[in-house]
């Protein structure tokens, strides 16, 4: 099945990117495909490389990066929620990239299901 | 459909206006802080004890397992794990986020 | 890719403005869609019915006035807004009306439950009872909740 992911809230300060993580892996490991995980609101800041937890925390930039490595996954930040919260391309993290809300649209059309992830 | 919530019952009333709405025969997913929703001898626990003959309830294992609280899960309330999670989604022709 | 489709789209909105910035990119996602030629519905809900709540002056917080953008929604073909109303329920709305009518739907209770009646808004809207708000969203092919 095709799914999409929507994550509204920033890391570490609320638990949604977490939960979508967990949820993305969970789906891949089930042969599902996520065909996009599409980045609103504070949820941008999921995309910063300046990103930088303490060693005994979870990196949860990092952890997207490698997902998004490891499975050819689209993480998708819409531009004007990201520009209104400094994430542009000199601080995203690998494996992101900047686009427009259409991005959320189509991803909504293309997949059998949204899943949402936010406060 | 598939009805997504995430928000403490005592502490917003997220959990409230989803079974106000939600047609009678969905499926309700308590994620997060709405797990304390599914838990024996909250505040709250009739609301959703109410609810048990008109939807069918999970709770994630993972989020009760994180706040303590997996020893006591009502009786009605079934737990998944994110797999579950996932088959809930593929299940349901639609689903929703009460965010 | 995806030329052609068109899905049903709701978004429900349950959160005041200005305190939080999520009406203000919901409305965002909703213009966008509807630029998409999709099929969009609007549902104000709890909180959300004050998004549409005449008279709002934001100089004082300087923040931009969005609300106009609501009575613009029609030039997007975005007529949809559903208002869930319980106690105003006694409209006599039928499957047919529904879709003839705008598609902004607020719920009834939720504007009683907070001093409002249907004047108070900036738009017309249809006011829907709880029942029929879920039915509705069960038709959905895709709901996003702000």
């Amino acid at each position: 099945m095709l799914i999409a992911v929507t994550i509204n809230e920033g890391p570490y300060q609320h638990q949604a990117s977490d939960s979508a993580y967990l949820f993305c892996k969970a789906a891949l490991e089930k042969g599902h495909e996520i065909r996009r995980v599409f980045f609103y609101n504070d949820g941008v800041n999921n995309a910063s490389s300046l990103t930088e937890p303490p060693l005994d925390d979870r990196n949860i930039v990092a952890r997207w990066s490698k997902l998004a490595a490891d499975h050819k996954l689209d993480l998708v930040v819409c531009v004007a929620a990201a520009l209104r919260r400094g994430i542009r391309d000199e601080n995203l993290a690998a494996g992101f990239r900047i686009s427009g809300l259409g991005q959320l649209v189509e991803a909504g059309i293309e997949a059998d299901r949204l899943v949402t992830f936010g406060d | 459909m598939l009805h997504i919530v995430n928000k403490s019952p005592l502490q917003r009333t997220t959990l409230e206006s989803c079974l106000r709405v939600a047609v009678p025969g969905g499926a309700i997913l308590l994620i997060e802080d709405a797990v304390y929703a599914a838990t024996r001898g909250n505040a709250a626990e009739a609301q959703l004890r109410d609810a048990l003959s008109r939807f069918k309830v999970y709770a994630l294992a993972p989020d009760l397992e994180a706040r303590g609280m997996h020893e006591r899960v009502m009786e009605g309330v079934a737990t998944v794990d994110y797999g579950g999670f996932v088959d809930l989604v593929a299940e349901h022709k639609n689903c929703q986020s009460w965010l | 890719m995806s030329e052609g489709t068109i899905k049903k789209f709701m978004f429900v909105n349950r959160t005041a403005p200005y305190g939080t910035v999520y009406a203000l990119e919901s409305l965002e996602v909703v213009l966008i869609t509807a630029a998409f030629d999709q099929d969009v519905s609007l549902v104000f809900m709890d909180d959300g019915v004050f998004q549409l709540k005449k008279g709002q002056q934001t100089k004082g917080i300087e923040n931009k006035n969005f609300s106009p953008t609501y009575r613009a929604l029609d030039g997007y073909d975005v007529e949809k807004l559903y208002v869930e109303g319980e106690a105003l329920a006694a409209r006599g709305l039928t499957e047919e009306d529904r879709y003839d009518v705008e598609k902004l739907y607020v719920e009834g209770e939720a504007l009683a439950a907070r001093g409002l009646t249907e004047e108070d808004l900036l738009v017309d809207v249809t006011v829907m009872s709880r029942a029929e708000l879920g039915k509705l969203m069960d038709e959905m092919d895709v709901v996003l909740t702000f």
